[in-house]
């Protein structure tokens, strides 16, 4: 950085520190564009490694800010076609490792999914089922049909995928925030009331009676401690589901905020995880977030490939003994039916319970008769529909006695 | 940078074969004063760079094993409270003075985090698979790291002698709190790439001549690439690479059922042991030249 032997003048040194700082603040925000939680502190560490000399070579100082910068796997996998690109201006081909590959005119953005109106998601939806004729009456979001009772519970009977008009369908995404606000609680506060001490904890026990001259009269008991239930959920986003999807993305988005532990994941041809994007508290801006990192959601599904991914790289750090997965998919399998049925065996020995979640199976005349699903059944412990509030509502005492 | 090139050198002294970003982390931690997290998969050496650590510092590594459930008495301090109840017992009636004689520092038990502030010279703190531990440590961790002081209530505040090394490391069976990601340093161990492993084996195992050893790991480095459950690690090629030197093999080529039977050095689990049948073995073999 500094021009050896001359002395040169004030004005250019700061003209060039000024220009520096500008680069790396742009470089900063690149990151930080990019999922990196950087820092004011990490900035002025990044001064000061280029203050001490770093910055004299390219492949240094990528070492060095890789290192400083990158919090996990994703980061560091990331960071050297990021640096390159800015620093050094290499023609490198930036792209979220979890985006699909395709355009986004031919796959739609999950805010336009979210939002969809009826007319366009039913001609979505009605690939290769047609529904029931009796379900025609309540297509116009259930309005008046229960006098006295409040609108919300009218949303709760009416199929998602029959939500005509945009406040009925902004309704249904409230109350599904709340159902699972609802559900967290009840879940936690049953978790407490558990076991009592069943050990006695010597030392501490001595530690507590030292006041009584070592008498032991007040005892203290070890229990184990519970574990809360963690939810991880996996949300089909392809075509045949885009009816369904933008509720259940509100459901997820109100399980991530109330849980104490949740993890979401998105799939179709391949398996994204959202629960960080999905964090953000402010449902709209979650949603945005996720349209980037879901490109190619409303295309084909391979539910036993993103399986495997899952199990093979994320199952160890999400699930433990009291985890509950839920799947949300409609079972229709693009890919190898044999690998999904493979796959779910796998899943099913690692975590407590299976919940299979299909809003098709609520359809009169529905029967699991896809090859992907029939691949599943054996391996799932629950299996429900879930085209209703009501029918999302009662999981709930299934999940608490868990 | 010239202490760089010197870390990188006392490194490879201490007998670790590091990669070429280590030096630059380790160069790190000592410019920024910031622990160092270390990532990757089961067995790819990651407790071995602190040990590496500690001889390049020449100083004492002290180390601490998270597990579920370790709390502050197993890793800071903790008082004797048998002594504590001796003391009593033995100076019974004077009330006052016992007091400020069991609160001493003589009935303080050091745990290693404290120990590790208390040095005279800095020491490597390793703190082990951190994922272990629960969110509630982590958090005290945090603070920790951040003010290197610690306060006991009946004794006061004690402040950091000197900063040590920090070392974490995680096997990613949780997923660390950010807080704790930003505070640190990260580098991502990964499995090291055939020139590397076959260096590492031959500065671990005696009597390993070269050629074996960059058979052993050019053979490692295909296995890894078929689809196991439970890829090998670096000490699963280190303990394949000493039985097939305690079992006189000079060349995989002339012993091909010793090396398919060794083979439980580097499958773990029964299903990758049973879908590595000695074709593929032979196969692999063949590529390894």
């Amino acid at each position: 950085m500094s021009a050896r032997g001359i002395t040169p003048a004030f004005d250019a040194v700061d003209e060039v520190a000024h220009r520096v700082s500008t680069k790396l603040a742009g470089f900063l925000r690149t990151l930080r564009d990019n999922g990196f939680a950087v820092g004011l502190a990490e900035g002025q560490d990044a001064t000061a490694l280029m203050a001490a000399g770093y910055a004299q070579q390219a492949s240094l100082l990528r070492s060095a800010f890789k290192h400083l910068f990158s919090a996990r796997k994703s980061d560091w996998d990331k960071f050297d076609g990021l640096f390159d690109a800015f620093w050094l201006r290499r023609r490198v081909r930036m792209r979220s490792s979890i985006s699909g590959a395709g355009s986004a005119a031919s796959n739609p953005s999950l805010k336009s999914l979210q939002d969809a109106r009826s007319e366009r998601a039913d001609s979505h939806a009605a690939t290769d089922r047609v529904p029931s004729a009796d379900d025609a009456p309540q297509g116009r979001g259930g309005e008046g049909r229960m006098e006295g009772a409040s609108r919300a519970d009218n949303l709760g009977e009416v199929d998602f995928r029959k939500l005509a008009d945009p406040d009925a369908v902004a309704q249904a995404h409230v109350a599904a925030a709340q159902l699972a606000r609802v559900m967290r609680t009840r879940l936690t506060r049953r978790d407490l009331l558990r076991r009592r001490g069943e050990r006695l904890d010597l030392r501490r026990t001595i530690h507590k009676n030292i006041s009584h001259g070592g008498v032991p009269i007040t005892l203290v008991k070890r229990r184990r401690k519970d574990k809360p239930l963690r939810l991880v959920i996996l949300l089909d986003a392809s075509g045949s589901m885009s009816p369904y999807t933008a509720v259940f993305l509100r459901f997820i988005h109100g399980v991530l905020d109330e849980f104490r532990e949740a993890e979401a994941f998105l799939f179709h041809t391949r398996l994204a995880y959202v629960s960080d994007a999905m964090k953000e508290k402010n449902a709209a801006r979650a949603l945005d977030r996720l349209s980037i990192m879901a490109q190619g959601a409303g295309g084909g599904t391979k539910i036993g490939e993103s399986l495997q991914t899952f199990n093979r790289w994320h199952a160890a750090r999400v699930i433990h003994s009291r985890t509950v997965v839920m799947i949300v998919s409609d079972g229709y399998e693009t890919g190898d039916a044999d690998l999904l049925g493979r796959e779910m065996a796998a899943l099913s020995k690692r975590c407590r319970r299976i919940v299979w979640l299909n809003p098709m199976m609520a359809w009169e005349g529905y029967a699991p008769e896809a090859r992907g699903i029939k691949a599943a059944l054996p391996h799932v412990d629950l299996y429900a529909p879930a085209n209703t509030l009501h029918s999302l509502a009662a999981l709930e005492p299934y999940l608490a006695r868990l | 940078m010239k202490d760089r090139d010197e870390i990188a050198q006392a490194l490879a002294a201490s007998g670790y074969i590091a990669d070429g970003e280590l030096a630059t982390a380790v160069s790190l931690m000592q410019l920024l004063k910031r622990p160092l997290l270390l990532e990757g998969e089961a067995g790819v050496g990651k407790t071995e760079v602190a040990k590496a650590l500690s001889k390049v510092h020449a100083t004492e590594l002290i180390r601490l094993q998270c597990y579920e459930g370790l709390d502050q008495s197993a890793a800071l301090y903790e008082w004797n409270y048998q002594r504590q109840l001796l003391a009593i017992e033995a100076h019974r009636g004077h009330a006052e003075t016992i007091e400020d004689q069991i609160f001493s520092e003589k009935y303080l038990l050091e745990r290693p985090l404290l120990a590790a502030i208390r040095r005279a010279t800095p020491p490597v703190l390793l703190i082990d698979e951190i994922d272990r531990a629960d969110d509630e440590f982590e958090a005290f961790l945090l603070e920790l790291l951040s003010d290197f002081q610690v306060s006991i209530p009946e004794l006061g505040t004690i402040s950091a002698t000197t900063i040590p090394h920090v070392v974490l490391t995680s096997n990613g069976t949780r997923e660390l709190s950010d807080a704790l990601r930003r505070r640190c340093l990260y580098h991502y161990v990964d499995y090291p790439d055939v020139d590397r492993e076959a260096r590492i084996i031959l500065a671990k195992i005696d009597g390993a001549g070269a050629s074996l050893a960059l058979q052993i790991a050019r053979m490692v480095e295909s296995i890894r690439k078929e689809e196991l459950r439970k890829m090998p690690g670096v000490a699963e090629t280190l303990d394949w690479a000493a039985a097939l030197v305690g079992l006189d093999v000079r060349d995989l080529h002339d012993a091909p059922e010793t090396v398919h039977e060794t083979m439980m050095c580097l499958l773990k689990t029964h299903e990758d042991r049973a879908r590595f049948k000695p074709e593929i073995t032979a196969r692999l073999l063949g590529r390894v030249a």
